[in-house]
C-alpha cells in the first residue's frame, strides 16, 4: 500500500510551528517512514506549481500554519484546501490569527508608514518607497504578494476539517496526533479541535487556588510571585481562566501567567469576554468610582486578552476611525 | 427611511422584566426601539452576549437589572456592576462609542423609570447614528425584522 502523503505549509507565521513539529525529535523519522512527505516548503525543495499539478485530494493530511494575510496566503489556502483530504488549521495563528492577528488593532496604512517611514531604524534615502505588487524591471515585470488590511484565520477563508491550538503546539501533542492518525483509528468528527484539552488552563495548572478577591492588579515585571499560589490571586492577569488547557500549564509553571495561546476553552466564542466575565468576577469592589480606579490598573486589555484570538474574536478588528 | 435604532434590551426576570411590564399595563408610551430579551438575572448576561448584539447588527444594548441589595440571587448584580464598566472599555478599544452600551436599575415597581430609559437612550442612538462594523461585512446578517 501507498504510504499516505503528507503536506505541510507556512502562511503568515514564524516558523515556530514548524520548529514544534521537528521538536518531537527522533520520532520524525517515524513520521518520514510512515507519510510520504509532499510538500514542505520550510524544509524541502517543493514549488507551488508541484503541487497544482496534482491530483484533488491526493494528500491526505495537511498541516497548515500561519494566518491568511496576503494573496499568496489565500492562494495557497484554496489550493491546499483543494488537493487535502483533511485540512487541518495548526497552531494559533492558522487557528485564530494569532499574534499577527494584532494587526487588525490597526489598519495596513499605518502598519506600512511606520515600517517603511517612520520607525527609527529606516533608512530614509530611498525615499519612504512602499512595497509595490508589481514593478517593471529591464527582464520583464515582477508581482509579489498584496497584503490586505485584515488578518484572518484559515477557517475564515476556506473549510477546516480540524484544529490543532497552540503557539506553538506542545511536540508531545503533536505526536498524540500523529500516532493516532497512524493507529488507523476512526477520525474524530470534522470541525474537532485535536491535540488539546476540554477544560481550562486553570485545570492543568498545579498552583493552589483560593477564593479571589483583588483590588489591585500587578504586571508581572512588578511583582516577584509566590511559587505556589495562583497567579490571579496574586493580582497578576493570566489568561488561565479564559483558555483550552492541553499545553500543561507551562507558562504558569515557569512563574508567568498565561498568555492564552490555546484558544477559548470549548463552547467559547470569545476569549476577550470569557476574560472579562472572570476578571469582573474577583474584583473586590462595589463603588463604581473604586471599580473604574481598579479597572485602570488592567493595562491593554484587547492586546492582553486577545493576543493571539483578535481575528477570531466575535468583533474580530478593531474599527478604523 | 431615516434611522431607526435598534436596541437589545436584557432585562433581569426578578425586576427590570416586570418593570417594562409594569410601563405596559400602565399604558406608559415608550420608544419601540429595544427588543427585550428575558434573563434570569443581569449576572446571566455574558458579556460575550453583548459583543455578539453589536456583531449582528445592534446600535445599543442596554441591560437592566434589580437595584443593588434587591437581587434574586443576592449578588448577580454585584458582577454586573463590575462587568458592564469593563466592557465599556472593551468596546471602546474596539472602536465602538461605550454609550452604546448601558447598565440600568430598573425595579418590578419603575414602570416609569423603564419608560423614560428606553425613550433617552433610543435618543441618544439616533443621535449617534447607526453603528458600523468591519463583522458586518463578514457574516451574513440575519432577515431584517418584519
Amino acid at each position: 500500500m501507498a504510504k499516505p502523503k503528507l503536506a505541510l505549509y507556512w502562511a503568515a507565521s514564524c516558523g515556530g510551528c514548524e520548529i514544534a513539529v521537528l521538536d518531537i525529535h527522533e520520532k520524525i523519522l517515524d513520521v518520514a517512514n510512515a507519510f510520504d512527505i509532499v510538500f514542505w516548503p520550510v524544509a524541502m525543495d517543493f514549488k507551488y506549481d508541484d503541487v497544482r499539478k496534482m491530483e484533488n485530494k491526493s494528500i491526505d493530511l495537511c498541516l497548515f500554519n500561519g494566518s491568511i494575510r496576503n494573496s499568496e496566503n489565500e492562494e495557497i489556502a484554496h489550493l491546499l484546501r483543494a488537493k487535502s483530504k483533511a485540512l487541518v488549521a495548526f497552531g494559533s495563528c492558522a487557528l485564530e490569527g494569532g499574534i499577527p492577528g494584532l494587526a487588525n488593532l490597526t489598519t495596513k496604512d499605518a502598519i506600512l508608514q511606520f515600517v517603511y517611514r517612520d520607525s527609527p531604524s529606516t533608512v530614509k534615502a530611498n525615499g519612504g518607497l512602499y512595497p509595490q505588487t508589481h514593478t517593471k524591471m529591464p527582464e520583464g515585470e515582477i508581482e509579489i504578494p498584496e497584503m490586505w488590511e485584515t488578518v484572518k484565520a484559515l477557517d475564515q477563508v476556506v473549510d477546516v476539517d480540524y484544529y490543532i491550538p497552540g503557539c506553538p503546539p506542545v511536540p508531545n501533542q503533536i505526536w498524540g496526533v500523529i500516532e493516532y492518525i497512524l493507529s488507523g483509528k476512526p477520525l474524530p468528527p470534522k470541525g474537532s479541535v485535536i491535540g488539546a484539552g476540554v477544560k481550562t488552563c486553570c485545570d492543568e495548572c498545579k498552583r493552589e487556588r483560593k477564593e479571589k478577591k483583588l483590588k489591585q492588579f500587578f504586571r508581572p515585571y512588578e511583582i516577584a510571585p509566590k511559587p505556589d499560589e495562583c497567579l490571579l490571586d496574586q493580582g497578576i492577569v493570566c489568561m488561565g481562566p479564559a483558555t483550552r488547557d492541553g499545553c500543561g500549564a507551562l507558562c504558569p509553571t515557569a512563574n508567568m501567567p498565561c498568555r492564552g495561546c490555546y484558544g477559548p476553552p470549548p463552547n467559547q466564542l470569545d476569549q476577550g469576554a470569557k476574560m472579562v466575565s472572570a476578571l469582573a468576577s474577583v474584583i473586590d469592589a462595589q463603588e463604581p468610582e473604586e471599580i473604574e480606579k481598579i479597572l485602570d490598573q488592567i493595562a491593554d486589555p484587547i492586546g492582553t486578552f486577545y493576543r493571539f484570538s483578535l481575528a477570531h474574536s466575535i468583533l474580530r478588528r478593531v474599527e478604523k476611525s | 427611511m431615516p434611522f431607526e435604532p435598534k436596541i437589545i434590551g436584557f432585562l433581569c426576570n426578578w425586576c427590570s422584566y416586570t418593570g417594562a411590564d409594569l410601563a405596559g399595563v400602565s399604558r406608559i408610551k415608550s420608544a419601540p426601539n429595544v427588543r427585550a430579551i428575558r434573563t434570569m438575572c443581569s449576572g446571566r448576561v455574558d458579556p460575550a452576549f453583548i459583543l455578539k448584539a453589536f456583531a449582528l447588527g445592534a446600535d445599543g444594548v442596554v441591560v437592566m437589572g434589580c437595584h443593588l441589595g434587591d437581587c434574586h440571587y443576592q449578588e448577580g448584580n454585584h458582577k454586573t456592576i463590575r462587568r458592564i464598566p469593563f466592557l465599556k472599555r472593551l468596546i471602546r478599544d474596539f472602536g465602538i462609542d461605550p454609550r452604546r452600551l448601558r447598565l440600568e436599575w430598573v425595579s418590578a415597581s419603575e414602570g416609569d423609570q423603564f419608560a423614560r430609559i428606553v425613550n433617552e437612550m433610543t435618543e441618544e442612538i439616533r443621535k449617534l447614528g447607526p453603528l458600523k462594523l468591519y463583522i458586518h461585512s463578514e457574516i451574513k446578517q440575519p432577515a431584517a425584522d418584519a
